[in-house]
């Protein structure tokens, strides 16, 4: 991890190893200067999230970014945890939970792809931004500011140029959360 | 001892020792450079080599011991699989090469019997050579070694035939034929013979399946590494002795011993513990070949012998390449497998004799043939490598060969086989990865064999078991025996052999967890750790506990647990500071695991706006 790092990506993917879109927006991010990447799945593969730990670590960046897939129009399971365990009373919200207060919330989100993709046509950015909502209830709760999410859509991705570009765009969209 | 035969060992022992290592440095292989040796302590160079046919006697056994590591490594379905190279390929070198050869014979104006017999005699080619270099060139594994392989096996049992033909093509007092095959039986009829032989073979057979697995057993529980290599050695002896008192082939009796036992789960450790005898005792026959060759006579009349050799190679490569050819292999490895067959064998000088007392062939005759013979063996080697030369470009294209003989490479090596590996071991191969397991407990073994499961006998502590079992190209090994030194050493063997692997290990407790690491091991697990973890969790629940909070306090507990390892593995060789650390440690990780519940984890974020109820809903 970079010491510098301002901004934490926090990946939430269960089956990164077969995925497609993800790894390549992992590896962008980590190849962004101020950027550092946590791969949650392989840090408690058991789900038991350090929850002190992370506290810890959270002071230390101005820039926090859920990136993952849809899983059932939501974030799969342990991210889900992570924010069960880490913002806990006192420390992200209510009596002097005020630790993330001014920092930025941001998310990284991949929609579609196979059966649900096609029944559904897709999800739109406002359908994203409905989705996305409880994570923003959750800033405004914490004090954070919101930033607008990164969306990726999966059917637009077609070849390996069209990969290429996203990747770089989440590349330009790190960079530019402190904007 | 005699001091003379100290002496002799001392001259074959130096000559093995500087031949071999400087010929290969030379680039010409090990075979070519015990040839050479040989020529030069013969009795015409420096005539050192005292009694050379004794010496080739002894140095046959060399040749048995290799057919039977052979077998070993070929369990009956391959075998099977390899009746086509067998008795398809073999049978028409033989027969095309030896007919190609009395013709040449009539040529040069031998009378017909004369020819057909020299010509049957040189068909043969030398299973030691040949596939002792196709060994060191890696070629024995692939389609031109299961060929080549396949022709040498049939050449082997086609000398017993051509022992029992000669004396009855001779004038019919040479019935005494032959010194090497001193059968019980000669003087039997043909049908006593041939019963003497099926009984051989089962005798062989029954005895590799019924006798040796309990003997083993014992030998293994008792724990003698020498009792185990002498056994290995009585059983190549008993089965070479057997089939050599009925009239077959020593080499063929330990083939068939080999290829019985290739199913046993002593496989490994027999191959290892047999394999620096074969590598001497072969070495010490090519010499005595080498020590063989007829200096004067070669020099008397250099055109006629050089001529001859270059003949009878040049037929016998047309025979061999024909006979492939026939079998449809593709032509380069046809071409290869010939250039390596191209060569008199080992069994021409037996067979030989053998016709000279059916007075077949006269004397003056076999010692040329003798001569053209170990000069056809001395240039095979380096015939081969100009030949690999020439067609390398294409050999670089090819796919690789598809292994005949080999095993598929494991992805891991277990080594131990018990509760501990057997968990690893089903965990690993229930996700379709290749697993080779060892084991040095013979109940352990046989428990498992009732269930199936096959493991092979042998101490992973040694290299070249480690290498036996897949080590050059499996990707982990994982150490799960219960012996603690033994742990450690088996770490520091792989590690320094066996770069490419990595090593998980079983350690017994804390202490042995930082040695294991401390010797290089990647990954070290504690063997009672997780269940002791487990059952903590159980005794939670027992206490009224809710399964998710029993669970959750485990793995927090092992979490801690592991920093606090990592945080001492500095200490731990120091015994004061270690206990000192430890024990200021055990109350920090109390407080950590009360904090955690402090935290308030889970608590439901619904009713934060009002402070004062933050138990969960």
């Amino acid at each position: 991890m970079d010491g510098t790092a301002r901004t934490l990506v926090i990946l939430a993917h269960p089956a990164l190893e077969q995925a497609r879109i993800h790894p390549p927006l992992a590896a962008a991010a980590e190849a962004t200067p101020g950027v550092a990447v946590r791969d949650l799945y392989e840090t408690y593969p058991d789900f038991a999230v350090d929850a002190p730990a992370e506290q810890a670590d959270l002071a230390g960046y101005d820039h926090l970014v859920l990136q993952f897939p849809f899983y059932w129009y939501a974030a799969p399971a342990l991210l889900k945890e992570w924010l069960d365990v880490v913002l806990t009373h006192g420390f992200a919200y209510g009596d002097k939970g005020e630790r993330l207060r001014c920092k930025t919330l941001g998310c990284a989100v991949s929609t579609g792809g196979g059966a649900l993709a096609r029944q559904t046509e897709g999800l739109t950015a406002k359908d994203v931004g409905l989705l996305l909502r409880p994570l923003e209830l959750t800033a405004r709760l914490c004090g954070m500011r919101w930033a607008e999410p990164f969306i990726v859509r999966d059917a637009d991705l077609t070849d390996q140029a069209a990969l290429k570009r996203a990747a770089a765009a989440y590349s330009d969209w790190l960079g530019g959360l402190g904007r | 001892m005699s001091a003379s035969l100290l002496a002799q060992i001392l001259v074959y022992l130096a000559a093995a020792a500087l031949a071999a290592p400087l010929a290969k440095r030379a680039g010409l292989g090990s075979i070519l450079g015990y040839l050479i040796a040989g020529v030069l302590i013969g009795p015409f160079v420096l005539g050192l080599a005292g009694d050379v046919e004794d010496v080739g006697h002894a140095a046959e056994f060399g040749v048995v011991i290799l057919l039977f590591i052979i077998g070993l490594e070929m369990q009956p379905a391959l075998l099977w699989r390899m009746k086509g190279a067998i008795f398809g390929v073999g049978l028409a070198q033989v027969a095309i090469t030896g007919v190609l050869l009395t013709l040449a014979g009539l040529a040069l104006g031998l009378e017909p019997r004369t020819a057909g017999v020299a010509g049957f005699i040189l068909a043969l080619s030398s299973t030691a050579l040949v596939l002792q270099l196709l060994e060191e060139r890696g070629l024995r594994r692939g389609t031109v070694g299961a060929s080549a392989f396949g022709t040498l096996l049939f050449q082997d049992l086609a000398v017993i035939p051509l022992l029992a033909v000669l004396p009855l093509l001779g004038d019919g007092h040479g019935a005494e034929a032959g010194g090497h095959a001193a059968s019980l039986l000669a003087h039997q009829p043909g049908w006593i013979q041939a019963l003497g032989g099926l009984g051989a073979v089962a005798a062989v057979v029954a005895a590799g399946l019924f006798l040796t697995p309990p003997v083993f057993r014992i030998i293994a529980r008792a724990e003698l590494r020498e009792a185990f290599t002498a056994f290995a050695l009585l059983i190549v002896v008993g089965a070479a002795l057997l089939m050599q008192a009925v009239g077959l082939s020593a080499a063929l009796g330990a083939f068939l011993a080999g290829v019985v036992l290739s199913e046993s789960e002593f496989r490994r450790e027999l191959e290892t513990d047999i394999e620096p005898f074969r590598g001497l005792l072969m070495g010490v026959f090519f010499i005595a070949v080498g020590a063989g060759v007829n200096l004067p006579l070669v020099a008397s009349q250099p055109a006629v012998i050089f001529g001859l050799t270059a003949g009878l190679m040049a037929l016998k490569f047309a025979g061999a390449f024909a006979a492939a050819k026939l079998f449809r292999l593709p032509t380069r490895d046809a071409a290869t497998s010939a250039v390596a067959l191209a060569q008199g064998g080992e069994f021409v000088f037996v067979l030989l004799t053998a016709a000279i007392a059916a007075a077949l062939i006269d004397g003056a005759l076999a010692g040329t043939l003798t001569a053209v013979v170990a000069l056809s063996m001395a240039a095979t080697p380096l015939l081969l490598s100009a030949w690999q030369r020439l067609s390398r470009p294409r050999v670089e294209t090819q796919a690789p060969e598809d292994n005949a003989f080999e095993h598929e490479a494991p992805d891991a090596i277990v080594a131990g086989y018990g509760r501990f590996g057997q968990v690893v071991t089903r965990l690993l191969m229930a996700h379709g990865l290749k697993v080779s397991t060892l084991d040095v407990s013979v109940e352990q073994i046989a428990l498992l064999k009732r269930f199936g499961r096959r493991t092979y006998y042998g101490d992973a502590a040694r290299p070249d078991l480690l290498r036996a079992a897949g080590a050059a190209q499996a990707r982990i090994l994982v150490i799960a025996i219960d012996d603690k030194e033994k742990a450690l050493q088996i770490v520091e063997t792989a590690r320094e052999m066996f770069p490419n692997l990595e090593v998980l290990a079983r350690a017994f407790d804390r202490r042995h967890a930082y040695e294991l690491l401390a010797k290089g091991a990647h990954v070290i697990e504690r063997e009672t750790f997780e269940g002791g973890l487990a059952m903590g969790a159980e005794a939670l629940k027992a206490l009224g506990w809710r399964a998710y909070r029993a669970e959750r306090a485990a793995r927090l507990f092992r979490r801690y647990d592991e920093r606090m390892f990592e945080e001492l593995r500095e200490l731990w060789d120091d015994d004061e500071r270690f206990v000192v650390a430890a024990r200021e440690s055990s109350p920090r990780m109390e407080d950590l695991l009360r904090a955690d519940l402090q935290l308030q984890t889970h608590a439901h974020v619904l009713g934060a706006d009002d402070d004062s109820d933050r138990r969960p809903l």
